[in-house]
């Protein structure tokens, strides 16, 4: 067998490789971060410095030689010094991409055994194949809310690759966030109930539909709802306010629950973070739903911020621009 | 009795909705791959597709270009049913000419039958 070499494809390697713009791209940060920016940068610095160099040299020194060799070796350390530094860059941004690789690929690859399992119970559970005893029957709703919940947190953390590969795709349609917010809470009001807490629904009328995407939307609502809902001890109550402010709709979402220590505050949106009396109450919780609603909400060009006080509860604040 | 082609390349899957969609009176033909998918469309005239897309030998978006293109398949209903969620994929497979499209982690295996059920009454 021949092999053929392509010198277009080398070609199209090195011109890529010196692209600066698509270099940045690949590793998904901005200029300023960005190893392949950040050499030719200090490629400047070099030749500013071994001008420099030579310029305070011829005045202390007559010799050339002596000045020349002063500019070399000087600039020769400069350069293996942002070599250095430049390397350790992009070996950073090469394992932050690749992480965000392996999380998405794992994170699929495990979607699919979820399914099965999920359905299969789903069968097992629906008696169709044969009757299911009691007895069974309380173990095989154990197996469906445990790969439930697998599936739900292999869901985030695909939501949390894509977020961080900056390719989380926004499908934007004029929708009604009233009709997003009731159909919501509806949903999840037998899960309220159940744990003895009245949600309460406020929403000033005739608002106006906008552009939005509703999934998203829905999605980071429902990640504090439940969060309100969890962090409630004994019974509750959550009042969940709709109304327009200028040119934005404000939902302000209300609990009464264990509220979010002070000193933790500040952490709260970030990923993998849960307060210290989250954790004590309610054992579940990956501490992304916070993450992914607060990154929802900013890229649709809204705002989230929140009030709470530790044993009172915590009033969450999400504005979204009508467009 | 309706016939529904699924093409899918998980056994397990393949045993689940085929016991599943029997019991609720269908003929479930199995097809592990995209080309003996696509053949089987050709030559069993199913009333129905369920098709996978991630799948070996053939892509499911393959498949449903090969279903379309052909006057004896392309107005069969053809259910995707994957776990590829993006917008790409998704519109892809709605301008093939899909008539639904299902994330496998978004649904119950009940929301499935009940798709399935309620495409025979549309036709």
């Amino acid at each position: 067998m021949k092999l053929i070499k392509k010198p277009n494809m080398n070609l199209k390697k090195f011109l890529d490789s010196i692209n600066i713009a698509k270099q940045c791209r690949k590793y998904n940060l901005s200029v300023w971060q960005c190893p392949q920016f950040l050499f030719l940068i200090l490629g400047l610095v070099v030749i500013i410095s071994s001008l420099a160099i030579y310029f305070i040299g011829i005045h202390y020194s007559d010799d050339p030689e002596v000045i020349a060799l002063i500019v070399l070796f000087m600039s020769i350390f400069l350069i293996m010094v942002d070599f250095s530094i430049i390397k350790s860059f992009e070996r950073l941004a090469e394992v932050a991409r690749m992480k965000s690789e392996f999380v998405s690929v794992v994170s699929h690859q495990l979607r699919s055994p979820l399914s099965n399992l999920k359905w299969v119970v789903d069968l097992l559970i629906s008696g169709k194949i044969e009757s299911v005893s009691e007895k069974q029957s309380v173990y095989l709703q154990i197996l469906r809310e445990n790969s439930r919940r697998m599936e739900g947190l292999v869901s985030d953390l695909l939501i949390v690759s894509r977020i961080e590969a900056d390719n989380l795709p926004f499908k934007i349609e004029k929708a009604s966030l009233v009709e997003l917010i009731k159909s919501l809470i509806s949903r999840i009001e037998s899960f309220a109930k159940a744990s003895n807490i009245e949600i309460e629904l406020i929403i000033e009328e005739n608002l106006p539909e906008f552009f939005f995407d509703y999934q998203k939307i829905e999605q980071a609502v429902n990640n504090i709802l439940d969060n309100a809902i969890r962090y409630i001890k004994g019974n509750g109550k959550i009042e969940v306010i709709l109304k327009k402010e200028a040119n934005k709709l404000c939902l302000e979402i209300k609990d009464n629950g264990v509220g979010i220590p002070k000193e933790d505050q500040k952490y709260i949106f970030q990923k993998f973070f849960r307060a210290s009396n989250a954790s004590k109450i309610q054992a579940q919780g990956s501490g992304l739903g916070l993450y992914i609603a607060k990154s929802i909400i900013e890229k649709s060009g809204g705002k989230i911020y929140f009030v709470s006080r530790e044993n009172e509860g915590s009033v969450f604040t999400i504005n979204l621009p009508i467009k | 009795m309706k016939k529904i082609l699924f093409i899918e390349d998980e056994a397990a899957l393949q045993k689940t909705f085929g016991d599943i969609l029997g019991i609720e009176g269908f003929r479930v033909i199995p097809a592990i791959d995209g080309e003996i998918g696509l053949r089987l469309a050709y030559s069993e005239q199913p009333d129905l597709i369920i098709l996978d897309l991630v799948l070996p030998r053939l892509h499911g978006l393959e498949v449903l270009r090969g279903l379309k293109e052909k006057k004896e398949t392309c107005d069969i209903p053809v259910i995707i049913l994957t776990n590829l969620g993006d917008l790409e994929n998704i519109e892809k497979a709605l301008q093939l000419g899909a008539t639904t499209y299902m994330v496998k982690s978004d649904h119950t295996l009940n929301d499935i039958v009940e798709k399935v059920k309620k495409q025979f009454l549309i036709n």
